[in-house]
């Protein structure tokens, strides 16, 4: 308990960072722990390197992604209030969270989820997956000796299937339609991380 | 092919009853000195005077010299029937995807064992407990061991420790219990057995069989972490097994009045000492394998009989100090597996692998026929209702619920929860087999009155499990997945949204470090690093072990490849002057040749010894022109199928998917290591074009999709990485080409670099060395190109893992 409360005291702003993201001390500690791991020069910010060093990062098709996805556009680093908020979408989501709309979004609810996966394609942020960016994401997920040919059709069968306003790109709300069925909580949620 | 089988089984059946007649012929009829010592044949000598001489008439030509011969003979005839055998089971392939392997055997093994029972009017080739646990059983859990997926087994240790221990102590209990109440209650009539009797026979009927369990999970394909923890759980339940036989067997000598307390702690502390004796025992072993293994470069042609030898020691020992002899095979076979692989040359690993595989093989099917012999003899046959149903019924029952219990438990604590299907499978696959057998074969008859009807009921147990459950395990599991998949058709985005989920938490467990777990597996890892490696591996094979190098390397030699390949097709490496040209030109000549020529080089033979270098070259010659058309109408034909099952087949499986294939009949390279180094190498080099393009100012990723779409289709190409080549040759980029200089420099300047800049968005920052040698249309572009490559992994292993 000693270490907990001095690592915390170390951590600015921490309880308003609780209170945003839900994670306890206990977990608050731990990722401080790890962000200290990952942050060797101890510069207190990361690095795209410094995910970069994960090697099992590279063996993931998406690794490069996710590693940008912690980055907010144009920025170069990212401290640890940034760190703790993404990985809080990763919660797995409170049950019995009350209903109520004047309170903000909490970042682990189904709609966040949706939302940080939506922009892992959308690399332009310009609301919508175009036609290249899904290729690109399947390119990246496909092996390769899947050719151009086999790949742009599947991206086409894609769009034709989740888009409904026929503007030959995905927003989020048809993004988030053609995936009504699927249980986000179930699928990204780490366990750990409650 | 129904004849054929019908031919084999009835030869062999005709063989070995000639043999048996001919050796109860020749037992029958008087010993005519048939088979006087071996020099004493000549006529010169019946002179010499005593009395043995006068039997013989003559010198005799041929003699009938059975007895000389029975004991091998009789041993290697058995093997050979038993090899038979299976081959008769496997002529049909399509009979051995309904029943398991093992059932047919044990039914050969009934139809074997009436024919001889037939024919000699007695059993005498059984299953004896010597033959089994000393020369059947050591083989298969070597195998068992050798083959372990370490990092899988280790990381669900946990849990498989949880069911082996107190799984398997349950069901002793309840099953035990179970009978002596029903005994209690008079459903088996009048039998003389008490309490403890039913708790011995609840244990040694506990244990789920290692074997069996091996045989039927080989047809049924299940996911790595359900296979691993019933796996698991047959080999370590061992421990509890032993532990309590021995001691339930020990307090039915003492008799019921002299148990105590005292001795119940003493059973309790003895299950630790056996437990943990016995894993101490093969670590020792496996110390001494891979210690033996760095010394043994000049004796490599025998290398492999020493990993046998010792691993066979190593159950001995174990069995000789009353500790658990399974275990220690096992964490022989575990913990030696990294260092003699690393040790030993190519050649003896593989035939270590063979020979390990070839040994496991024949003592499965030895065991699972003789399992079906062992069952015509009457002389076992006792029939209690009440005792066979009700055995049956609990096993099976109290596994369930064993089971769900247990795994309820668990999924409190664990990361990724067990789901109910896979509860299911792995209750259902609780196979008793051969080791139940064997220790019910071994109790005392003076001391057990019921002996046979405790071997006819395990028995019957066994082929209840193996054969029912074994049978219908398959369609179990295809029922209850249909089931599942049934209710939702995923489209097309779900498909993919899904692998993208999987990917997505796999790459955040690593960010987040999976805390707390990692902790142990990193000390683990250091302190293998320092110590074990440097006393266990010879030099040369640490050197080789780092991966990333590795990997580097084999992209290196790619580059290489393709880079002399080009030149071949050119005839001279003058080509390299004019890229953009090259790279147009590389698409649409190799067009037509390409997507013949891949297919037979596989990923996993770029390793630099493997690398038909010679084959390529060769391959190049466009020998015959393809029908590129057809493929193209393929194509088009129904794309609706096409995609789903392009999905299907070709998205990377996420790293929780991977299904490792542990096979006792199969030898196969792990595909799933060839796909991350695939998705590695991609990495890696979208980083490298990121830098490179960082560093002359230009946005990464954007400008290399677009060079992706622009170019012409590339082919299909099973190894993709020279077509890669030719889209990415940076080769082509004329912004890029200032960055080939900086490889000319050397490795200092770009080695301090690097650090900063393996995967890097600024831009701007130049270093001047690197500009020194600007010259881009130089011929020794694509020279630098390679060592370019093959600086960074001087770089990435500062990074630690």
């Amino acid at each position: 308990m000693g270490t907990t409360n001095s690592t915390l005291s170390k951590i600015p702003n921490v309880e308003e960072l609780m209170q945003e993201t839900g994670f306890t001390p206990a977990h608050i500690v731990r990722l401080y722990d790890r962000f200290e791991a990952l942050d060797k020069e101890k510069t207190g910010l990361l690095r795209p390197q410094d995910f970069g060093a994960i090697n099992r990062l590279a063996m993931n098709p998406i690794g490069d992604r996710i590693i940008g996805a912690f980055f907010s556009p144009g920025q170069e680093t990212v401290d640890f209030h940034s760190f703790v908020r993404i990985l809080a979408h990763f919660r797995p989501a409170d049950k019995k969270r009350p209903k109520d709309p004047s309170m903000p979004e909490p970042v682990n609810s189904r709609t966040s989820k949706l939302k940080f996966a939506f922009q892992l394609y959308d690399q332009d942020k310009d609301g919508k997956i175009s036609r290249a960016e899904l290729l690109q994401v399947l390119r990246s997920m496909l092996e390769m000796q899947v050719t151009e040919e086999q790949l742009e059709s599947i991206a086409d069968r894609t769009i034709q299937e989740a888009d409904l306003d026929k503007d030959d790109a995905i927003s989020f709300e048809e993004f988030r339609k053609s995936l009504e069925k699927v249980n986000i909580d179930h699928k990204m949620s780490i366990r750990f991380l409650r | 092919m129904a004849c054929r089988t019908c031919l084999w089984l009835l030869g062999t059946a005709f063989f070995t009853c000639t043999v048996r007649l001919v050796v109860e012929g020749t037992e029958v009829g008087a010993p005519q000195g048939s088979h006087p010592e071996p020099g004493v044949v000549g006529s010169n000598h019946s002179q010499a005077g005593g009395g043995h001489g006068s039997s013989i008439s003559g010198i005799q030509i041929v003699t009938f010299k059975w007895h000389h011969v029975e004991a091998p003979y009789l041993i290697a005839l058995w093997i050979l029937v038993a090899g038979v055998s299976k081959m008769v089971v496997e002529l049909n392939h399509s009979l051995t995807s309904v029943i398991p392997e093992s059932a047919l055997l044990i039914l050969i093994g009934w139809i074997l064992g009436g024919i001889i029972y037939g024919a000699g009017k007695m059993q005498t080739f059984t299953l004896t407990p010597t033959v089994f646990f000393f020369y059947l059983l050591p083989q298969v859990i070597l195998d068992a061991g050798y083959f372990m997926p370490n990092k899988l087994f280790f990381s669900n240790m946990g849990a498989i420790l949880v069911y082996a221990v107190i799984g398997t102590c349950w069901n002793a209990a309840t099953v035990g219990l179970g009978l002596w109440g029903c005994w209690l209650g008079g459903a088996m009539g009048d039998i003389d057995i008490g309490l403890l009797q039913f708790l011995l026979f609840g244990s040694l009927i506990a244990a789920v069989d290692p074997v069996a369990v091996i045989a039927v999970f080989e047809e049924v394909h299940v996911n790595e972490v359900l296979f691993i923890m019933v796996f698991g759980e047959s080999l370590l339940n061992d421990g509890v097994t032993v532990v309590l036989f021995n001691v339930f067997d020990a307090f039915v000598s003492l008799g019921g009045a002299e148990i105590d307390a005292v001795e119940i702690i003493k059973g309790i502390i003895s299950f630790f000492v056996v437990a943990f004796g016995g894993s101490l025992v093969g670590i020792i072993f496996a110390l001494l394998i891979s210690l033996l293994t760095r010394c043994t470069k000049n004796i490599q042609i025998i290398e492999p009989g020493f990993i046998f030898i010792l691993g066979y020691l190593s159950y001995l020992t174990a069995e000789m100090l009353s500790l658990s002899a399974i275990l220690s095979i096992v964490f022989c076979g575990i913990c030696c597996q990294k260092y003699i692989n690393a040790n030993m040359d190519e050649c003896s690993v593989t035939t270590v692998r063979y020979v390990m595989k070839v040994f496991a093989n024949g003592s499965e099917t030895i065991i699972f026929v003789f399992l079906g012999i062992s069952a015509i003899d009457p002389a076992i046959w006792v029939w209690n209702t009440g005792f066979i149903l009700l055995t049956l019924l609990f096993i099976f029952v109290f596994r369930f619920i064993g089971v769900f219990l247990l795994t309820w438990i668990l999924n409190k604590y664990r990361l990724v929860p067990l789901e109910f299907i896979d509860q299911v499978v792995m209750s259902y696959g609780g196979l008793r087999g051969a080791v139940a057998y064997g220790l019910v074969a071994m109790l005392d008859e003076n001391k057990f009155k019921e002996k046979n009807l405790m071997v006819s009921t395990t028995l019957i147990v066994v082929y209840f499990t193996v054969m029912l459950q074994g049978i219908t395990m398959k369609p179990l599991v295809t029922w209850l997945k249909v089931k599942r998949a049934a209710v939702t058709e995923l489209t097309l985005a779900e498909k993919i949204q899904n692998r993208t989920f999987d990917h997505m938490l796999v790459a955040i467990e690593d960010i987040s470090g999976q805390i707390g777990h990692n902790y142990m597996r990193d000390k683990w890892h250091n302190f293998e690093e320092r110590w074990l490696c440097w006393l266990l591996m010879k030099p040369s094979a640490r050197k080789s072990r780092d991966y990333i190098f590795n990997i580097f390397h084999q992209l290196n030699l790619k580059d290489a490849m393709s880079y002399v390949k080009e030149g071949e097709r050119r005839g001279s490496l003058a080509f390299v002057r004019n890229e953009t040209k090259a790279d147009v030109d590389f698409n649409k000549k190799f067009r037509a040749s390409f997507s013949e020529i891949m297919p037979d080089i596989m990923a996993d033979n770029m390793g630099p010894d493997h690398v038909p270098l010679s084959s390529i070259l060769q391959d190049i010659v466009p020998s015959v022109c393809l029908d590129m058309h057809e493929q193209d109408l393929e194509m088009r034909e129904s794309e609706d199928f096409n995609a789903h099952h392009l999905l299907q087949q070709h998205l990377y499986r996420g790293r929780k998917q991977h299904r490792h294939r542990y096979s006792r009949s199969h030898l196969e390279t792990n595909k799933d290591e060839n796909e991350v180094q695939e998705i590695f190498q991609r990495t890696m080099r979208s980083r490298l074009e990121s830098f490179k393009s960082a560093k002359m100012g230009v946005a990464p990723a954007k400008k290399i999709q677009t060079k992706h779409q622009k170019k012409d289709k590339p082919q299909k190409m099973p190894n993709g990485n020279s077509t890669d080549k030719s889209k990415n040759h940076p080769y082509g980029d004329k912004d890029l080409e200032f960055s080939e200089g900086d490889c000319g420099s050397g490795g200092e300047a770009a080695g301090d670099l690097f650090p900063m800049r393996a995967y890097g968005v600024e831009a701007g920052i130049v270093n001047p060395a690197f500009m020194a040698e600007m010259d881009p249309m130089d011929n020794m572009q694509q020279m630098q190109q390679i060592p370019h490559v093959a600086l960074l992994p001087q770089t990435l292993n500062s990074f630690d893992p």
